[in-house]
């Protein structure tokens, strides 16, 4: 029985006729990277969006347990509390960071209920209380050793909306660190990245994994990111699970390859010689 | 600067003048033709009479064709509109000086304005009203310039605080300084009671609700005759006390305390002071809120309420805050303004206070604390100065501020100042920060 940190059990979500996710059910395990993939319209997203409290699914069960085994029905809980109570962070497919604030204060937002009680509700904070400046400088130490882990101390001032695409794709996820979760939710945060940034990309992911022990739900097009660092993938097709399974498992499913390919069953030998797989 | 025209690009450049020029004068005739070359009247016994004013028509049209060859020639000597001035380094750092002197200048300033025009009855109230609407301004901002809110109806919660004095203190003689919390209180519930059916609503149908709650509130007042007095009013609000301590001539006022002559100018300093000391109350308030917290999360709201969420942010009691904390703001310069006048009646709470305090926010620089002082002291300031040009007075006052929005599409104060920093606290441009949505 592998230890799974987040359990989808029959997930159905549907938009009027729609039907964008069908029965679907997988897991994440624990201090691992899962990666879910499928081509456009699969349905990728709004498995997250229903992960994290964006959606309210049609049907299904979404569970996730903490490792002192906290137990939370994700399906149940508003959007802010998935992320206050089951620690459940985010990024988004188009970079939602605040441009009009500096990297530093991005991160200091991302702590915000933490900083909210240790400033006493604002009203310890409004009197300048000692335990409120100690806990703000906890805060930004915390945002400097994000900064410095993504390579972006030196721009901790900038405006957000000033800094390269790329940077701000790290920030995002700094930003989702600063929170402290058990689960990080990224949705393709290799988009648009180059390949050196890519792999930069999956070397922070990958450090998270082992330094802070987060475990990582991950949606992504960049084969080569996902390939390299994940240890399970789930692969969608038209809101259903197609495959799941260790990345070269997968790789070679006929399944996958007609789903991404276009192609029925039966071609999927002749695609595979063509391709020399 | 500007690139100097080669004759053979000159030639087209003054065709195009004429042509532009050619067809106001075009649009001005068929318009004014009928507005100003004809007059028609009502004759002695009701028939129609009229006679055709050609002259002052040509005249018109001249003038529009005439100006518009101006308006042209300094719009091409100006360059495009959005061009980039490069200011010498010496002059940017003369200027950054210069700006960081403003606010303490016209802190000392508004400290010595009781002194230096102590004899002068009309600037001083002209002071104190300034002061009023910096105070209302700084309470507005927080809602509209910091979370993003567009509020409407800010003078329903003025309109509260005021009420809320005047009708304690003349049914049970509670004294002003006793009725000023509650005045800020009750007008934080009202904000709170605002927020709740609003809280799904943004940008236009967030501005719509709020301008309906700001009548609703006058409408009551008028109304509710038995409480409020109706139209009305509320006479005979009790004066200020320095702590207890009346302001009258009589053996027991501050006057004869003090040992020195009564004066009745000794009242309208206290007043000034009094509201200059609450609006820097809002002030210092305002810069803390925003240090903490609370205040980042008002700001990010108005960057991006999505990202707001996923961070675990309630933006409910978030808005929840912001529109208490204006609402408390608005209600003590209403309690002020009642102690002031003396008299309060529903008249002083129509939408135009509230229109007047926005356009002073928006004048400012959305979120910049001096902008709305700056803008305050130009806004009504502005409007006495222009009082001389009579009829003409709101004409120039609208132009000055079309030029004004020109010039600085984001307010006097265009930029937003980081609320934490590491190394050294850069100005953010204000083509990057938000103007909310909600």
């Amino acid at each position: 029985m592998s230890d799974d940190i987040l359990k989808v059990d029959h997930l159905t979500m549907r938009f009027g006729g729609i039907v964008a996710v069908n029965d679907l059910s997988f897991g994440a395990e624990r201090r691992q990277i899962t990666a879910l993939i499928g081509p456009n319209g699969a349905g990728k997203t709004t498995v997250f969006n229903c992960v994290t409290g964006f959606y309210k699914p049609t049907s299904g069960a979404i569970r996730l347990a903490h490792d002192n085994g906290a137990q939370f029905r994700l399906e149940t809980l508003k959007d802010f509390r998935i992320s206050k109570l089951a620690k459940v962070a985010r990024t988004f497919q188009n970079i939602r960071l605040f441009p009009g604030m500096t990297a530093l204060e991005n991160l200091m937002v991302a702590q915000h209920n933490a900083l909210m009680l240790a400033s006493g509700l604002t009203f310890l904070g409004l009197i300048g209380a000692p335990s409120w400046r100690t806990a703000e400088k906890r805060a930004i130490d915390l945002a400097k050793f994000w900064l410095d882990r993504i390579g972006l101390l030196d721009r901790a001032d900038d405006a957000a909306g000033n800094l390269p695409y790329g940077d701000q794709r790290r920030l995002e996820i700094a930003r989702a660190m600063c929170t402290e979760p058990a689960l990080l939710c990224l949705d393709e945060p290799a988009a648009g990245l180059n390949a050196r940034e890519s792999a930069a990309l999956s070397d922070l992911l990958l450090s998270i994994r082992a330094d802070q022990g987060t475990s990582i739900l991950l949606i992504e097009h960049d084969m080569s990111v996902v390939m390299e660092i994940s240890d399970r993938i789930v692969v969608m097709d038209y809101g259903v699970k197609i495959a799941e399974g260790k990345p070269k498992d997968v790789r070679d499913d006929p399944k996958v390859i007609a789903a991404y390919l276009g192609v029925e069953d039966e071609e999927v030998a002749a695609v595979e010689q063509e391709l020399g797989l | 600067m500007t690139t100097i025209p080669t004759p053979a690009s000159r030639a087209p450049a003054a065709a195009f003048i004429f042509k532009k020029a050619l067809i106001s004068a075009l649009v001005a005739l068929v318009l004014f033709s009928l507005m100003i070359g004809i007059r028609t009247e009502a004759g002695p016994s009701g028939q129609l009479i009229y006679w055709t004013r050609f002259g002052d028509l040509a005249a018109m049209v001249g003038i529009v064709f005439g100006g518009s060859i101006v308006v042209e020639l300094l719009r091409q000597w100006w360059g495009p509109v959005g061009t980039v001035r490069i200011v010498p380094p010496q002059m940017q750092s003369a200027l950054a000086v210069a700006g960081r002197l403003v606010a303490p200048l016209l802190l000392i300033f508004a400290f010595l304005v009781p002194v230096i025009f102590y004899d002068q009855r009309y600037i001083l109230d002209l002071g104190i009203l300034v002061l009023t609407y910096v105070m209302l301004g700084w309470g507005l901002n927080v809602v509209v310039g910091l979370a993003g809110l567009l509020d409407l109806g800010y003078v329903a919660f003025y309109a509260v605080g005021a009420y809320s004095y005047a009708l304690l203190a003349t049914n049970f003689g509670w004294s002003f300084w006793v009725c000023l919390p509650l005045a800020g209180i009750l007008a934080a519930f009202w904000g709170v009671l605002l927020g709740f059916p609003v809280l799904r609503l943004r940008g236009d149908y967030l501005a719509i609700v709020t301008l309906a709650f700001g009548e609703i509130i006058r409408l009551v007042i008028i109304n509710w005759q038995s409480l409020t007095g109706g139209p009305n009013g509320v006479s005979g609000i009790p004066r200020p006390t320095l702590f207890g301590i009346p302001l009258t001539p009589g053996p027991n006022g501050l006057a004869a305390k003090l040992g020195i002559e009564f004066s009745p100018t000794h009242r309208i300093v206290f007043l000034f002071y009094l509201i200059l000391a609450l609006a820097l109350l809002t002030n210092w308030v305002t810069i803390r809120l925003r240090r903490l917290p609370i205040g980042r999360a008002w700001e990010a709201l108005r960057e991006d309420e999505v990202a707001c969420r996923a961070l675990g942010i309630n933006i409910t009691t978030t808005k929840l805050t912001a529109f208490a904390t204006g609402a408390m703001f608005g209600g003590f310069a209403g309690a002020f303004f009642a102690t002031r006048q003396g008299f309060i009646s529903p008249e002083s709470f129509t939408f135009q206070e509230s229109a007047l305090v926005l356009a002073i926010v928006v004048l400012g620089g959305m979120g910049s604390q001096l902008g709305v002082a700056l803008a305050a002291l130009t806004m009504i300031g502005g409007f006495e100065l222009f009082r001389g040009l009579e009829q003409y007075r709101m004409l120039v006052f609208g132009l000055a501020m079309v030029l004004l929005m020109i010039w600085r599409p984001r307010g006097l104060i265009g930029h937003r100042a980081p609320t934490v920093f590491l190394r050294h606290a850069q100005t953010i441009s204000s083509d990057l920060v938000k103007e909310g949505h909600g």
